[in-house]
């Protein structure tokens, strides 16, 4: 639906500073005290901080989604991007511990080469985002089958694979935090940043309104290409460690796409562009990645999952979405 | 670029240009098609092959009355402005509705299409009504759908189930008239159907609208929930049909069969490449049909030529994107003149 209201720029900013994430609030709430009845050891620190370490990944790839969807950009590729990486660090490295730091550096540059790649095009060539990175998306994953013969070849090292399951342990209060939530926590901090730094502004009204951004001198292009390139970072260090902490396989990345961007929608971000915070879209991952425990610990098989996951998602989204008309 | 017409932001695109150009678009997919397969047919001679024997033509055919069906009915939402990406396990749900109601009996041909047909009406209505009363984005409405009935398929399936009756499998299973199967008589039907509903109809008038500018149909008088709803119920339908021609192939129902091809976002790409606008509001099930075409045919080109799959979806990928990629440079040549 494309009833976007257009509103002066000032009103739309300050509302989104506002109490644009409460109804997320809300249910993260909800979700925690449903969590913590069935299993009160959850909130115990030891079992939250493995928590939020696991839904590092997951974080990541919804602000990198965020920045290209505020945008007014799609990209459907992260998934396919962290399959890739996963599989081609298991084998550049080989098991061999010497070359787990090149192998991160290629990670990272290969992700934002991904990016600038889906950048190009969307912006150049003017294809539409979703296509780009549909065919982004079809190309990673034949590329990497067809590289590997069908079977991942290789293995990770131990070095590698320690950003994604190791932790800082007996930290005094808290018992142990992963390295993965470090990493969040820095990459977090540096997205907020970045979202309240000259380039987030321009950003936002490009995503709001590119003819308008483009007159008052944004360079639409560019930016949007730096937006593609923040999310394939954010895929590389998502795929480091979902790799160090679930192996090595062809799922490793599947589905986190759609993952990603329900989570950023979730968060209180219009999809199309010019809306929602950062830090919504993060909150919108933690709160999937809840809703995913929560079914865990009341046992919900696993067929069945989907069913739930897509019965919560449409009645938050629906909430939200009432919510912010009726304001 | 954002005022001259060729752009689609996301769903949430401007509109006012594209308006403008809502004349009926010369499908140039066809041309595209053309040069495919000469160039492929050339390609597999030198080969060694033969790119237009009938055992190729008709499996491209087969192929195309497939992933056409889903994509005409595609076509219908994504020109509202809006997407449907719960298609293909639609598709699958098809399948099992028809061949387990079926049963491996003529008898219940008639009440087993109609069940299936309808719960996939019942599904796109869901779509619809999510889409419009809730106000919910099209992508993650229908997403969020597809995970609902993906639920209820991992959960009750393993595998294949049911039997698609002889008589459905014998017709527009395999039946065909030289070298043209019954299920692509079916695509030229259901898409000269469409091509009539959103030309010659107030329906298809007002479908275009919404898709244009919400807000100036609206203003407008026309209804645009009930357009959309309308649009969302077709496009489930058209899917549900693909699920029974698959279960006439297939000869059961088959729990994955719409995931596993990638009926959801190839029916997409499909509507792309034949020149409808992603943001809605331009383009046409005509153009759709050139681009199953030219999809399906590269299809046969590769298999012909024997490339090894993961190589075909690589060159897949790129074809899609600089499909595209030859499309919005077409329209922003026209737009400057």
């Amino acid at each position: 639906m494309r009833l976007v209201q257009r509103r002066p720029l000032p009103s739309r900013l300050a509302r989104v500073r506002s109490g644009g994430l409460l109804p997320l609030i809300a249910i993260l709430a909800v979700l925690l005290v449903l969590i913590t009845v069935r299993q009160p050891d959850f909130m115990a620190p030891p079992s939250l901080m493995s928590f939020l370490g696991r839904s590092a990944p997951l974080i990541l790839l919804a602000a990198g989604q965020y920045f290209v969807i505020v945008s007014g950009e799609f990209d459907l590729s992260v998934g396919s991007l962290v399959t890739a990486q996963v599989v081609v660090a298991a084998r550049l490295i080989d098991s061999d511990p010497s070359r787990t730091w090149p192998v991160v550096l290629v990670l990272l540059a290969g992700g934002l080469l991904v990016g600038l790649v889906n950048g190009l095009i969307t912006t150049r060539l003017r294809v539409p985002s979703f296509i780009t990175t549909l065919g982004m998306f079809l190309i990673l994953v034949g590329a990497v089958y067809l590289w590997s013969n069908g079977a991942p070849k290789g293995g990770l090292s131990e070095e590698f694979r320690r950003f994604g399951r190791r932790a800082f342990e007996d930290v005094p209060g808290l018992g142990r935090i992963p390295y993965a939530l470090v990493i969040l926590l820095v990459l977090a901090t540096l997205a907020v940043l970045l979202m309240r730094s000259d380039f987030g502004r321009v950003l936002v009204a490009v995503g709001d309104n590119p003819r308008t951004a483009e007159l008052s001198g944004a360079r639409v292009h560019r930016t949007r290409t730096i937006a593609f390139m923040l999310s394939g970072l954010a895929a590389a260090v998502a795929a480091i460690l979902i790799g160090g902490y679930s192996g090595v396989s062809f799922q490793a990345g599947a589905g986190l796409e759609f993952g990603a961007i329900t989570a950023v929608v979730l968060g209180g971000v219009a999809l199309g562009g010019g809306r929602g915070s950062v830090v919504g879209a993060m909150l919108g991952a933690l709160t999937l990645e809840l809703l995913f425990t929560l079914m865990n610990f009341y046992g919900v098989s696993g067929a069945l999952r989907p069913t739930v996951q897509g019965a919560i998602i449409l009645f938050a989204v629906a909430v939200s979405t009432r919510r912010s008309t009726s304001r | 670029m954002s005022g001259r017409g060729g752009r689609a932001i996301g769903f949430g695109g401007l509109s006012t240009a594209s308006l403008r150009s809502a004349r009926p678009p010369v499908p140039g997919v066809f041309v595209a098609l053309a040069i495919t397969l000469a160039v492929g047919w050339l390609i597999v001679m030198i080969d060694g092959g033969q790119l237009f024997n009938q055992a190729t033509t008709v499996s491209l055919l087969h192929v195309a009355a497939g992933l056409g069906l889903v994509a005409v009915g595609q076509t219908l939402v994504i020109l509202g402005g809006s997407l449907d990406l719960s298609v293909a396990y639609v598709i699958s749900l098809s399948t099992l509705v028809a061949a387990e109601t079926m049963n491996g009996s003529d008898g219940a041909l008639l009440p087993a299409v109609g069940l299936a047909l309808t719960v996939s009406a019942a599904v796109g209505l869901l779509n619809g009504l999510l889409v419009t009363r809730l106000r919910i984005n099209a992508f993650i409405a229908t997403l969020g759908v597809g995970l609902l009935l993906k639920g209820y398929l991992d959960n009750g399936y393993d595998g294949p189930a049911g039997s698609t009756s002889p008589t459905l499998v014998q017709t527009l299973g395999y039946q065909r008239i030289g070298p043209v199967p019954l299920s692509f008589l079916l695509l030229v039907a259901v898409t000269g159907a469409c091509w009539f509903a959103l030309t010659r109809t107030r329906f298809g008038h007002h479908l275009v609208a919404v898709g244009g500018d919400p807000e100036v149909a609206r203003l407008s008088g026309v209804r645009n929930e009930r357009v959309l709803v309308v649009a969302h119920v077709l496009c489930s339908l058209c899917a549900g049909l693909a699920g029974i021609y698959l279960a006439s192939r297939l000869g059961s129902g088959a729990p994955r069969v719409g995931t596993e091809g990638l009926y959801d976002l190839e029916s997409i790409a499909a509507v792309v490449i034949g020149g409808t606008a992603l943001a809605g509001g331009r383009g046409g099930v005509i153009g759709t049909l050139g681009g199953v075409l030219l999809l399906a045919s590269i299809d046969a080109i590769f298999n012909q030529l024997e490339v090894d799959a993961f190589f075909k979806q690589v060159i897949r990928g790129a074809i899609i994107i600089a499909a595209v990629a030859v499309y919005a440079r077409r329209s922003m040549r026209k737009a400057a003149i």
